[in-house]
């Protein structure tokens, strides 16, 4: 018997959800709506009686203040004396129409809570078979079929992991339940005699993106074997050698501009890592996230994965499960690590984009905002784990391919931060159970998206289940605890094959696939081998703990399924119900892809200099950099973020006197009782890469670093990351950029002595729509981690009293290229900011002794929009004004300009205050640095900047300022 | 898992289940105010009788159990209520302490503990229900600060006259009651525990109250003032680095929060 129960809000409360989803309506510029209203519906399958109906729906379903709720008997019937209901809504659904949108999740896309509500049932003593659900919006107006259409689409669901259905009543989704039998089959593939193009075309309509070298490779594999590889074992290979899993651009052979560079990553990122040899890096660039030294008891664990792709076809899921894996790659880190911070930069197109310039199958960037941001927020949030730091960057190149970079910090015992799995050890997969979803994802992001994406790569797109991923957390801590495994990993990219593959590749594996736990029938064996169904871990276990670990996953709810073993043969054997469907040898898996040369050249572009009038007053200026997309507040985003859940939070992204102005990095204590502390900072500026990647490099490393000394941290322990996202590095152009970008790299963290820890790549991030290609600029985010000895020590960005000085440190120089002054006028320029490496370290330093000994009041870095956004945004963050004298600023020779001394982004600036009483200690403290005391703090609320030749150049009132920041995101 | 210990500290006990995310603070808090802590999952609550009777303070944390799929609190509120009920009427009976902090209180809500215990048998079935919790009005997750003013003398949580500043973190806590007679009601027996306020201490709307609840309220407690619900963490405000604005200020003793643990273990001392 199946009941559709439908659950809605009674007239006298507020539809929040329905509101809102209203007034999306109307910005997506539909004005014929009345009202939206939200019906919440649940199809429940099973043998159940009128009052355990009436018990699921009273006790469970249904809120009894607040709702009201109608069942619907299905096809086959209901039990006596029950009729159908109706939904009453009363007289203000008297319009002449009512029309009726309902969404729900296609088949075997994760919905959490079906699984939820057969919980409250069983624990209701009842029990159901299957649940499903739905959302179904009243859309009062009249609405043409078409409105109908767009409102669907456009605002209520993604036809990707959605079916829509239109004023359709009564639906109970026929065929849902029908199971589909699996006939095994042993599938092998003809390449033994095909010729190049049929190899392509293999590897293509396999959706494998091998190349023609590649597939040959392979067939020469199989040739010496004799035999035809079986369908499970290319793929296996292709998951293997995806770029996304072996990074052969980075560390293949490049000829840039003649030169030869064998593996860009050795040469350089890592390379400085090497050669700084720091004692206080544990772990580098082997295991899931880098490790460093943290205290006596820990070390602190950093990895910061980017997950584009997924994000632009399903923006919700893309980002939530981008969170959820790099919080596995911590659980997976060493023996396994305690998640404790979240970090999060995007990159979109601008909000306010007009439709009409958005390519076909693309997403409009509002649309993807609010997705990506709302995915991170409730896969952060349910895990318990706070998402205190993060940047957001706009360029209309990001609008086919958006960016998404999610960063998980962990804590991790410094007795677990080795592992090995020994032979005889047993494979144990926990976690979710698994699909088809996912399909392919280490191979399509690989790849370039086009306006087709959505349709041959929709089975990548998948939802995470945060509170799965929860349960796999409190177990595996509870097991790491108890010593009961040997090895762990993470199953991200390319599922079991990825996962076994690399846990196996010394020992060798066999795996019985058809052991594995699924979520519906049907699957072949190699969907079950390369499915990335999320929320899985696979761990290797000695056979003598097999029973009290299974015991410590039960007893959380957790399923954990033995389905192999570490044999010591150096195959990799997979068997279905004893058939064997794959037998290689892994050294041929991790090694066996041919290295190819690629052509990389660069050439310093020349774009045009800008010829801007000087000005009597720059107050429009400075707003208009205050108001643009990059530089804004971003509060909307970050109140929808826990960033204070496990208590330890010590700088919170939002500081000042209202807890809204822009903190530079956040400090967290992940033990409390404890006063060290961890700072979290990151860089980035892809305008900087329009002109020379090099130079965005170093910039983006500096930007970082200030940050990190901004409050009170020094350069004694900070480590980077390093996350490139590229375009197509088959043009040689683009490569080019990437080895520029890469020496910036190497000699700008050498130059600091801040260490790489661990990084990432995506590369072919471009988006073909008909036939122009757009690429998306070069990207590089640079994320660093610094331990901190004493969180009392902090100081956040905000003014704190009148009377105070402030000063510049650092030395403005004529760098407005790729500025934010520049592009508010449409330029870019060529004068990029660069790093000095005579002063700029010795200028941190002496900054970070001097916040030692608490001569530092407040102290802001100065990135994009210069000085002026600088002390701005410290004005209004403290509530008070100040009067400034652009004269004081310390310049190079010859700088006569006004816009210059404002908004040039020169790297390692800072704006400090500093209490009149200590002037003379904080000038003794910087000695040797250029600095100048540029004004002080007043009591009114004026911000007020005199000009080189002493005219008032910028007289606002920082209520004004704070209000063009903050108008920006407001949604 | 209960073991016997050998301090006569008053001892706590925090429930742990799928998706309750802030043990280890509320851990932390108690163990500040002196009490002895044990995390227990519901599954061996359920599976093991007796289990509490060791304990003097029942802790229902925040966090997300169950995803807060169906409604907030809604999935875990449903199976204490069907499987350990009697255990916490006992519990209760026996004269000691019940808190549920932001999910915490989204369960005890819907499980029809708070506000009245007596109310429980009524409020079982959900349509004689006359309190929840909703959706902010806002539809927004949100995580920001709030000044709290108790509202009453009854909660053995709560110092006369007290007035905290503490973080909320919750899309779903915009209590609500059937009328306003129901809130007067409550307000006149005292079971309003705390009102969201401005920093001036003075009734006020959004963000001050930012959720929108009826009567800014923020917390309330039983007849007997033994359970405490609220939605705001004062376990998040243990220690002075934990405030917003505490490079500006400067460092305090302590946070505000640690008060209500401290309050509750003064108390079992007291009463045991």
């Amino acid at each position: 018997m199946e009941i559709r129960i439908e659950v809605f809000i009674k007239e006298n409360f507020p539809d929040v959800i329905g509101n809102e989803t209203a007034s999306e309506v109307s910005h997506i510029g539909i004005a014929s709506v009345d009202e939206i209203r939200m019906v919440q519906v649940y199809l429940i399958e099973g043998d159940l009686s009128e009052d355990g109906i009436k018990r699921i729906c009273g006790e469970l379903l249904v809120d009894g203040l607040t709702q009201d709720y109608i069942c619907i008997y299905g096809p086959s019937g209901q039990p006596d004396g029950i009729q159908a209901g109706k939904i009453e809504l009363g007289k203000k659904w008297q319009y002449n129409s009512v029309h009726t949108i309902e969404v729900t999740r296609k088949r075997g896309v994760m919905d959490p809570v079906e699984s939820t509500v057969l919980k409250g049932i069983k624990d209701l003593g009842l029990s159901a078979g299957s649940v499903k659900t739905a959302k179904r919006f009243l859309v009062a107006g009249q609405l043409t079929t078409d409105q109908l259409e767009t409102i669907a689409n456009k605002v209520l669901a993604n036809k990707i992991i959605e079916d829509v259905f239109i004023d359709k009543d009564n639906l109970f989704y026929e065929g849902k339940n029908e199971i589909v039998d699996y006939a095994f089959h042993r599938q092998e593939l003809d390449i033994l005699d095909a010729d190049d193009e049929q190899l392509l075309a293999i590897s293509e309509s396999g959706q494998m993106y091998l190349t023609v070298q590649e597939m040959k490779a392979v067939r020469k594999y199989f040739t010496a074997l004799g035999r035809k590889p079986t369908d499970v074992e290319l793929e296996t290979v292709a998951q293997t050698w995806s770029e996304h899993c072996m990074h052969k651009t980075f560390k293949g052979i490049i000829d840039y501009n003649g030169e030869h560079i064998d593996n860009l990553l050795a040469n350089t990122v890592m390379k400085a890592t090497s050669e700084l040899d720091k004692p206080w890096c544990v772990s580098v660039f082997k295991d899931n996230a880098g490790i460093i030294e943290f205290d006596e008891d820990y070390n602190i664990c950093f990895k910061v994965e980017t997950h584009n792709h997924p994000s632009a076809i399903e923006p919700y899921g893309g980002a939530n499960t981008g969170i959820g894996g790099v919080i596995r790659d911590t659980l997976g880190t060493g023996l396994g690590a305690k998640p404790i911070l979240n970090t999060d930069v995007f990159c979109f197109g601008p909000l306010d984009m007009p439709q009409e310039k958005i390519p076909e199958g693309v997403l409009h960037p509002k649309r993807i905002f609010k997705g990506v941001v709302s995915g991170v927020r409730d896969y952060g949030n349910r895990m318990g784990i706070p998402t205190a730091n993060g940047a957001i960057f706009f360029d209309e190149r990001y609008t086919g391919n958006p960016l998404v970079y999610c960063g998980n910090v962990g804590l991790i015992a410094k007795d677990k931060c080795e592992k090995e799995s020994h032979k005889g050890d047993l494979i144990l997969l926990v976690g979710g159970r698994t699909g088809r979803d996912g399909i392919h994802g280490a191979t399509f992001s690989s790849v370039e998206l086009t306006h087709q994406s959505e349709v041959v790569s929709g089975g990548a797109v998948q939802i995470g289940d945060p509170i799965m991923e929860r349960k796999v957390t409190d177990a595996l801590l509870i097991a790491l605890d108890r010593g009961l495994y040997n090895n762990i990993t993470d199953c991200g990219a390319g599922g079991l094959s990825s996962a076994v593959g690399e846990m196996g590749e010394k020992l060798g594996a066999v795996v019985d696939l058809e052991k594995v736990p699924l979520k519906y029938d049907g699957l072949s064996y190699s969907e079950i081998w390369i499915s990335e169904a999320q929320e899985r871990m696979v761990l290797s276990v000695p056979p003598k703990n097999m029973d009290e670990i299974r015991a410590v996953f039960e007893g959380e709810d957790v399923t954990a399924t033995f389905i192999g073993e570490f044999t010591g043969d150096k195959r990799l054997h997979l068997r279905y119900k004893g058939e064997t469907v794959a037998d290689i040898e892994m050294v041929f898996l991790h090694d066996g892809v041919p290295r190819t040369t690629r052509k990389a050249t660069w050439h310093l572009p020349s774009h045009e200099e800008p010829d801007i009038k000087e000005k009597m007053d720059y107050g429009e200026d400075l707003k208009r950099i205050l108001s643009s997309w990059n530089v804004c507040s971003k509060e909307w985003v970050i109140r929808q973020y826990d960033h204070e859940v496990q208590g330890g939070s010590v700088l919170k992204p939002l500081v000042g006197v209202n807890n809204d102005g822009p903190g530079d990095a956040c400090k967290v204590r992940p033990v409390l009782g404890s006063n060290k502390g961890v700072i979290v900072s990151n860089g980035m500026n892809p305008k900087y890469g329009d002109i020379d990647p090099y130079h965005m490099a170093s910039s983006a490393i500096d930007e970082a670093l200030r940050q990190v000394i901004s409050v009170g941290g020094s350069l004694e322990e900070v480590a980077l990351l390093d996350n490139f996202s590229w375009g197509n590095t088959g043009k040689p152009e683009c490569l080019g950029g990437l080895v520029r970008a890469s020496r910036g790299c190497y000699d700008t963290a050498l130059y600091y002595g801040t260490p790489f820890i661990s990084g990432k790549d995506s590369l072919n991030n471009e988006f073909k729509a008909g036939d122009r290609t757009i690429a998306i600029p070069p990207t590089l985010l640079i994320s660093a981690i610094c331990v901190m000895p004493d969180v009392t020590r902090a100081i956040s960005m905000d003014v704190k009293s009148p009377g105070n000085l402030i000063y510049v440190i650092g030395i403005t120089k004529n760098e407005l290229g790729g500025s934010h002054y520049y592009y508010t006028h449409g330029f870019i320029g060529n004068s990029v900011p660069k790093v000095d490496i005579e002063i700029a370290k010795r200028t941190m330093d002496l900054l970070a002794n001097a916040t030692g000994k608490g001569l530092i009041r407040s102290c802001h870095d100065c990135s994009e929009g210069g000085i002026a956004v600088t002390a701005a945004e410290m004005s209004f963050a403290g509530g008070y004004g100040m009067e400034l004298d652009l004269a004081q600023v310390p310049v190079e020779e010859g700088i006569v300009r006004d816009d210059i001394v404002l908004f040039s982004e020169s790297n390692t600036r800072f704006v400090v205050e500093v209490e009149q009483p200590q002037q003379s200690e904080f000038e003794a403290a910087i000695k040797g640095i250029s600095y100048g005391c540029i004004g002080k703090v007043i009591e009114n609320d004026m911000f007020n900047v005199l000009s080189l030749s002493g005219e008032k150049v910028i007289s606002e009132k920082i209520s004004d300022l704070k209000e063009a920041w903050q108008a920006t995101l407001k949604l | 898992m209960a073991v016997e210990k050998n301090n006569n500290k008053p001892r706590a006990v925090i429930l742990r289940t799928a998706g309750t995310n802030c043990a280890y603070e509320t851990q932390y808090a108690l163990e500040k105010a002196g009490a002895d802590v044990d995390l227990m999952h519901v599954n061996q609550l359920v599976k093991v009788k007796g289990l509490l009777s060791p304990y003097h303070i029942f802790v229902l944390p925040g966090g997300f159990t169950y995803g807060d799929d169906i409604a907030a609190g809604k999935v875990l509120a449903n199976q204490l209520r069907q499987q350990v009920l009697d255990e916490l009427m006992r519990f209760i009976d026996d004269g000691k302490l019940i808190i549920g902090i932001c999910n915490g209180f989204q369960v005890l809500m819907k499980m029809g503990l708070l506000p009245e215990v007596k109310g429980l048998q009524t409020s079982l079935a959900g349509d004689k229900q006359r309190f929840t919790l909703a959706y902010n009005d806002s539809n927004k997750f949100e995580d920001r600060w709030v000044y709290l003013k108790s509202a009453s003398n009854r909660s053995v949580f709560v110092d006369n006259d007290s007035f905290m500043y503490v973080p909320i973190a919750h899309a779903e806590g915009k209590f609500v009651a059937e009328n306003q007679e129901e809130i007067e009601k409550l307000d006149k027996s005292g079971q309003i525990v705390f009102k969201y306020v401005d920093k001036d201490g003075n009734m006020s709307g959004y963000p001050w109250n930012p959720n929108g609840s009826s009567g800014n309220i923020a917390g309330v407690c039983d007849s007997t003032g033994r359970i405490l619900g609220m939605m705001p963490h004062p376990e998040r405000h243990i220690d002075p680095t934990q405030h917003p604005r505490w490079t500006r200020e400067g460092l305090k003793a302590e946070g505000d929060g640690i008060a209500i643990f401290r309050n509750a273990v003064n108390y079992i001392s007291r009463a045991f």
